[in-house]
């Protein structure tokens, strides 16, 4: 019987092997100058925009005035209290809180090594509308005044926070799926409540403002609010930037991680302790304001690469810018009225983020 | 440096994974663990390595005890590769290589960038630093990861299964660049025939216990691998080499006595 020699088939060598995902990179260094300047436009542009027309000249002039202590003539007054009042407390804040939910979307993400996971998974901002609602619709903690918001929707983060630690708490540490599972089913159950509330509601006024809350606004900024939420966003930045060689590790595995002298638990509970913190501060200023930490990390890691040090370095300024176009946007688009902040960072969001995984080069789940 | 276990007891959910094991390995030594699945050898690594804390006994490094120092400290002399492989976040091969670095103090990006640099050229893969891990073979990320080992700077290596899903030259390839490290290592391996040919000393493993030690010529005798592996094992003679290999093939029916635990 006859047979042919058995034939080997060698595949040529693949020649595109070099391109393949990590290849571009952006420096990181001119990546933070661009984006800091770009920062400083948009709080100018933040600032010199809104309903209430005030010409560029004016807005500068104002801003110098403000800042070298001059005077202004009395038919400036109501303009002054505007720019330096309204607006810029309002775009300083929300470059505060861009650059915390941005911060705290990196370190969420690699605490339950989940790239979908945004600071909201935790459940800690469910709790925190629990008590921001009981204060819009039920007038708790009225004698607080102005504070009773803030306050209220800040302790409840934090009792949102205790109970799902008590709940996602197991003999092997804070385990990522623990931590989702329990997050996102109390989160459902804070919501429960939240809408009960809302339903519950006699004035229709109210209800509104609620909703506001629920999907972020910036409208209530004021200066009050100011230092404690940029102490809080910039010392939870500088643990988390300090710490991320060890986000690294563990974001390669708990085994991995260990072998490198990182502990993962510690590490897990230092991490949730921080996320906590600054979710709970930034959310009693603004709101739910969704997608800026689920969005902001994975443009960044597109652009920088994985390696949290490189980061965490653009992070909080890619956050800061989006959101401060994000809020003048919403408060442009339908003037005099306002949109909550956390649609436009949805509209602006969804179709970039889909724009940048089509374009591939992002790996995730095993692809 | 010289790795003592000494009465390791793992027990989960009322199972003792690990009983009272005792081993030792001697400096710049390889040793080999085998054993059926679900005999300890991951369990009794990961106490080593540190990622789990043992209910009872010590792990020591020239005498000292593992889980009583720093957890960098211990990093520093005792690297690992786990067998978990993570595929949430795409770092490139030289920061997964530069993660080794992390236990060490007084470093600057200089230096490290050389002793990772080394370590890269050490195990061939430095002209993949700029791709991703995650678009790697397996062979090649092996060879990250001892890569990353090796940055490290450690004194002993502990390896779980470094071989597995590798074909059969990139096993070969690992477990040399293992042996030309010159670290202490200890490693759980699947194949015996590998194990045979690369280790100085075979421990076998089964129900968490050391049920026989030594070179391993004399550990893998096919009575041992019949009541451990439940497999009738055949010596031959390599034709050219002469290396004793074993052929396997199942115990005959009936006679198979039960060695999963």
């Amino acid at each position: 019987m006859h047979r042919s020699p058995t034939r080997i088939v060698r595949p040529k060598p693949k020649s595109g092997a070099s391109r393949l995902p990590g290849a571009s990179r952006v420096s990181v260094v001119s990546l933070v100058l661009a984006l800091g300047l770009l920062l400083l436009v948009s709080l100018v542009c933040g600032v010199g925009l809104g309903a209430a027309g005030i010409g560029w000249g004016d807005v500068f002039r104002l801003l110098g005035a403000g800042l070298t202590g001059g005077t202004i003539d009395a038919g400036d007054v109501a303009a002054y209290a505007i720019v330096w009042e309204i607006r810029l407390p309002r775009v300083v804040l929300g470059a505060v809180v861009g650059a915390g939910l941005a911060s705290v979307g990196v370190a969420v993400q690699a605490m339950v090594r989940n790239a979908l996971a945004d600071p909201f998974v935790l459940g800690i901002s469910s709790g925190a509308a629990v008590g921001a609602n009981a204060v819009i619709l039920l007038g708790a903690f009225a004698g607080l005044g102005v504070w009773a918001l803030s306050l209220s929707a800040f302790a409840s983060a934090l009792a949102a926070t205790a109970l799902v630690y008590a709940v996602a708490r197991s003999p092997h540490g804070l385990t990522p799926l623990r931590l989702i599972l329990t997050g996102t089913a109390l989160a459902y159950g804070f919501e429960a409540v939240t809408t009960v509330m809302v339903f519950g509601a006699a004035r229709g006024e109210a209800a509104r403002s609620a909703m506001m809350w629920l999907l972020g606004s910036l409208g209530g900024a004021t200066w009050a609010q100011v230092p404690l939420a940029a102490v809080t966003v910039a010392a939870g930045w500088v643990w988390l930037r300090w710490r991320a060689e060890a986000l690294n590790a563990l974001a390669m595995g708990d085994e991995t991680s260990a072998a490198l002298g990182v502990q993962p638990a510690w590490l897990r509970r230092e991490l949730f302790l921080v996320t906590a913190a600054v979710t709970g501060t930034v959310v009693a200023v603004s709101g739910a304001i969704g997608f800026v930490g689920l969005m902001v990390p994975h443009v960044v890691r597109m652009l920088v690469g994985a390696d949290h040090r490189r980061v965490l370095a653009v992070a909080p300024l890619a956050g800061a810018v989006l959101l401060v176009w994000a809020d003048l946007l919403s408060r442009l688009l339908l003037a005099p009225a306002e949109l909550p902040v956390g649609v436009i960072t949805a509209v602006v969001g969804v179709p970039a983020f889909l724009l940048l995984m089509r374009r591939g080069g992002y790996a995730f789940g095993g692809r | 440096m010289r790795l003592d276990i000494e009465g390791i007891t793992v027990e989960a959910a009322g199972a003792r994974l690990v009983d009272d094991l005792r081993l030792t390995v001697d400096s710049g030594a390889f040793v080999g663990l085998v054993g059926p699945n679900g005999s300890g050898k991951s369990t009794l690594l990961r106490c080593v390595y540190r990622a789990l804390r043992p209910a009872d006994g010590v792990v020591r490094l020239d005498g000292d005890d593992v889980h009583a120092m720093a957890p960098r400290a211990a990093a520093r002399v005792l690297a690992a590769l786990p067998q978990e492989s993570s595929a949430e976040f795409d770092f490139t091969v030289a920061e997964v290589v530069a993660m080794g670095r992390l236990p060490h103090r007084d470093r600057t990006a200089a230096s490290d960038r050389e002793i990772c640099a080394a370590a890269m050229d050490r195990t061939g893969v430095a002209h993949l630093a700029d791709r991703g891990f995650l678009a790697l073979s397996g062979g090649e990320k092996q060879r990250v990861l001892i890569a990353r080992a090796l940055a490290q700077q450690p004194q002993v290596l502990v390896l779980d299964e470094p071989t597995n899903h590798l074909d059969i030259a990139h096993q070969l390839d690992v477990l040399s660049l293992v042996r030309a490290s010159g670290l202490t290592v200890l490693a759980a391996l699947h194949d015996l025939n590998l194990a045979a040919a690369h280790c100085d000393v075979l421990y076998v493993i089964e129900g968490g216990r050391v049920v026989a030690s030594g070179a391993p010529h004399d550990v893998l005798q096919p009575a041992l691998l019949a009541e451990v592996f439940g497999v009738r094992a055949h010596p031959v003679r390599h034709p050219e080499t002469g290396v004793v290999q074993l052929l396997f093939d199942l115990l005959p029916q009936g006679t198979t006595t039960c060695a999963s635990s």
